[in-house]
């Protein structure tokens, strides 16, 4: 029944990240390049499968995290995105055999239009609302793919199929391996454009608006134009990572893209720790490798194993993988130090 | 007009699931500012619990009772434990929260109890309410504990002392704190109310969806969308927003061509979305003025 509420007082819903800390120095971003090339070599099919969906996951956390951690708007619903990116490489590439690598731009340019109209009436709406109203976008999802008039595109319940791609110029990889570099390759083009997005003039834009908004639309920045543009590019990111999901899975289905994988997501932003870009990975092997653990450890009480983890990451960590790394970042220099 | 009149009684009978919900909901917001996402899951156990008891030979409103103590006391003890030490963390945090809240409590329960589909008694019986097909007495009867929760939730915030403290809390909790009110505790009572206040609500709904782990996803959304429509900060609100919910779902299934069961979930949601676009505050609340 709060009548007035204190703006300048009251603590932002994201706390602010400042624009350097969100990115990781050179040398560790080879390092991490390079174990993200050279592993495939080593290890068998199914892993390799597993770190396509963990790249994957991680463009989908990358994209949630430029939303929140960009510009502060909240999203439960990203899952609704990434189903209409899926669908959207799907059907272009089983019913009209469109190349598998062109459907991609494709899918991230509807789902970049359906986030941005979406935007419009989310303008109006601000944390817990907003957070519903993408919940219940996340949730209608499914029954709209299940529709009957739709059903000769999308499949109805059953789904679609969809071919995996063979290696291109007769390269004498896999499948899998093949399909893992291509991800790698999209997600680090991705990666880049997004920590460059952030670090130019419009990215200063969104986190004036994520740590004041009145402040950030008294020195001229068009609040409505920017919320509704990290919509969008929130949305088109997560539909490049859907159609990436729907060749590397090679199926969809409604029940494949629920109010859970959004859930996921967000856990994953929160456990990445929010507004830090390259935690997204980290994140996305949270939510891809926990609930496996979990269900090791007990598999009636995987729900609660994973719960009490997500718990104790929370209390240790409240920054998540950001909070970690800069606590080693500290300890290595105080050993130089020594 | 005959269709239409039993469509908005049928409506209204399944409203009032959600109002019920709606008002714990509304109940916690109130307290703790968040929409708590482990609700539903926490009523669900709540009920589960009143129906162990029932197993052993406890009657209904001795384990009633019991349940609704019980389940104060336990959300008193999962905020002092678990989220009094998230209180000064972002609101993400506290969301990541209540999602881990959710899985333990959904997966203890079916660890416990199992995941088959159980039978919940009714005070009230279930035979036709007053000779109409659509509404049956336990139906009357849950309109009836709807109205009576929200004409005690009336009476205990506006004329008690406690019920004021809470509201200062609330409200501008700075503020309540130089007035002398312990605001820590008022957060863990509004915790204590809104699972008690769940735990009834999943009572009286138990014996219409039928008891088992899962049986609250559905509901809980419904809940939140009721409360939002009716506007988070009011009780009255969230409860006519309940009713409203269910018979707009009851009408729009029925009276626009092809929207079948399938579709009453999105359409409901898109009427949501379309009431908080033009109210943002919902049709009952009150509006939030920002000072600078």
């Amino acid at each position: 029944m709060s009548a007035a509420e204190e703006v300048v007082t009251e603590a932002p819903a994201v706390e602010a990240v400042p624009k350097r800390a969100m990115t990781l120095g050179y040398g560790t971003s080879l390092v991490v390049l390079a174990a993200l090339i050279l592993t495939p070599l080593f290890v068998k099919n199914f892993i390799i499968f597993q770190m396509t969906m963990l790249l994957i996951y991680g463009l989908a956390v990358l994209a949630l995290n430029i939303l929140t951690g960009g510009s502060g708007q909240f999203s439960l619903g990203q899952s609704a995105f990434y189903a209409i990116g899926a669908y959207t490489t799907a059907i272009l590439m089983e019913h009209f055999n469109v190349n598998y690598a062109l459907t991609l731009p494709v899918a991230g340019v509807v789902c970049f239009g359906a986030g941005f109209l979406f935007g419009q009436p989310a303008l109006r709406l601000s944390g817990i609302y907003l957070a519903l109203a993408t919940f219940a976008l996340a949730l209608a999802m499914p029954q709209l793919l299940k529709l009957g008039f739709l059903e000769h595109w999308t499949g109805g319940v059953q789904g679609l199929v969809v071919t995996k791609p063979d290696a291109p110029f007769g390269l004498p990889l896999s499948q899998d391996m093949w399909l893992y570099y291509f991800t790698l390759a999209v997600s680090i083009g991705i990666y880049v454009a997004s920590v460059n997005l952030l670090r130019s003039r419009s990215g200063r834009a969104l986190m004036s608006i994520r740590d004041n908004e009145i402040a950030a639309s008294a020195m001229g920045v068009n609040v409505a134009l920017y919320k509704t543009l990290a919509f969008g590019v929130s949305a088109g990111i997560t539909g490049i990572a859907g159609g990436l999901g729907a060749i590397a899975v090679q199926f969809v289905a409604p029940d494949g893209y629920t109010i859970t994988l959004a859930i996921s997501l967000f856990v994953g932003m929160v456990v990445g720790g929010v507004g830090w870009l390259p935690g997204s990975i980290v994140g996305s092997a949270f939510i891809i490798f926990v609930p496996n653990i979990a269900e090791g450890i007990s598999k009636g009480l995987s729900g609660a194993v994973f719960g009490v983890l997500l718990f104790l990451v929370i209390y240790l960590v409240p920054h998540g993988a950001r909070q970690v790394a800069l606590i080693a970042q500290q300890l290595a220099a105080k050993l130089k130090k020594n | 007009m005959e269709l239409f009149a039993n469509q908005v009684l049928a409506g209204i009978a399944t409203g009032a699931i959600y109002a019920c919900m709606a008002l714990a909901v509304v109940m916690i917001y109130q307290a703790i500012d968040h929409l708590n996402f482990a609700q539903g899951e926490m009523a669900m156990f709540s009920t589960f619990m009143s129906w162990q008891m029932m197993q052993w030979g406890v009657p209904y409103w001795w384990a009633f009772i019991l349940t609704v103590i019980l389940s104060f006391a336990g959300g008193i003890l999962i905020e002092r434990l678990l989220f009094k030490p998230l209180a000064k963390a972002p609101v993400l945090t506290n969301v990541a929260g209540f999602i881990a809240l959710f899985a333990i409590v959904n997966s203890v329960a079916g660890l416990i109890w199992d995941f088959t589909i159980k039978q919940y008694p009714t005070p009230f019986g279930s035979s036709p309410f007053l000779g109409s097909q659509l509404i049956s007495t336990h139906q009357a009867g849950m309109v009836g504990v709807t109205l009576l929760l929200l004409a005690g939730l009336y009476f205990f915030f506006q004329f008690t002392r406690i019920g004021l403290a809470m509201r200062a809390a609330a409200s501008l909790p700075e503020s309540a704190r130089l007035v002398g009110i312990n605001t820590s505790w008022m957060i863990a009572l509004g915790w204590g109310m809104a699972a008690a206040i769940g735990a009834i609500a999943g009572m009286l709904i138990a014996p219409v969806v039928f008891l088992e782990p899962n049986m609250m996803g559905g509901v809980l959304i419904y809940g939140f969308a009721s409360a939002v429509l009716g506007g988070l900060s009011s009780p009255l609100g969230a409860v006519i927003g309940g009713f409203l919910v269910g018979v707009f779902e009851n009408l729009a299934g029925t009276y626009i061509p092809g929207v079948g069961n399938e579709l009453k979930l999105p359409i409901a949601l898109a009427l949501i979305i379309t009431v908080l676009v033009v109210k943002p505050a919902g049709l009952f609340g009150r509006p939030i003025v920002k000072r600078v």
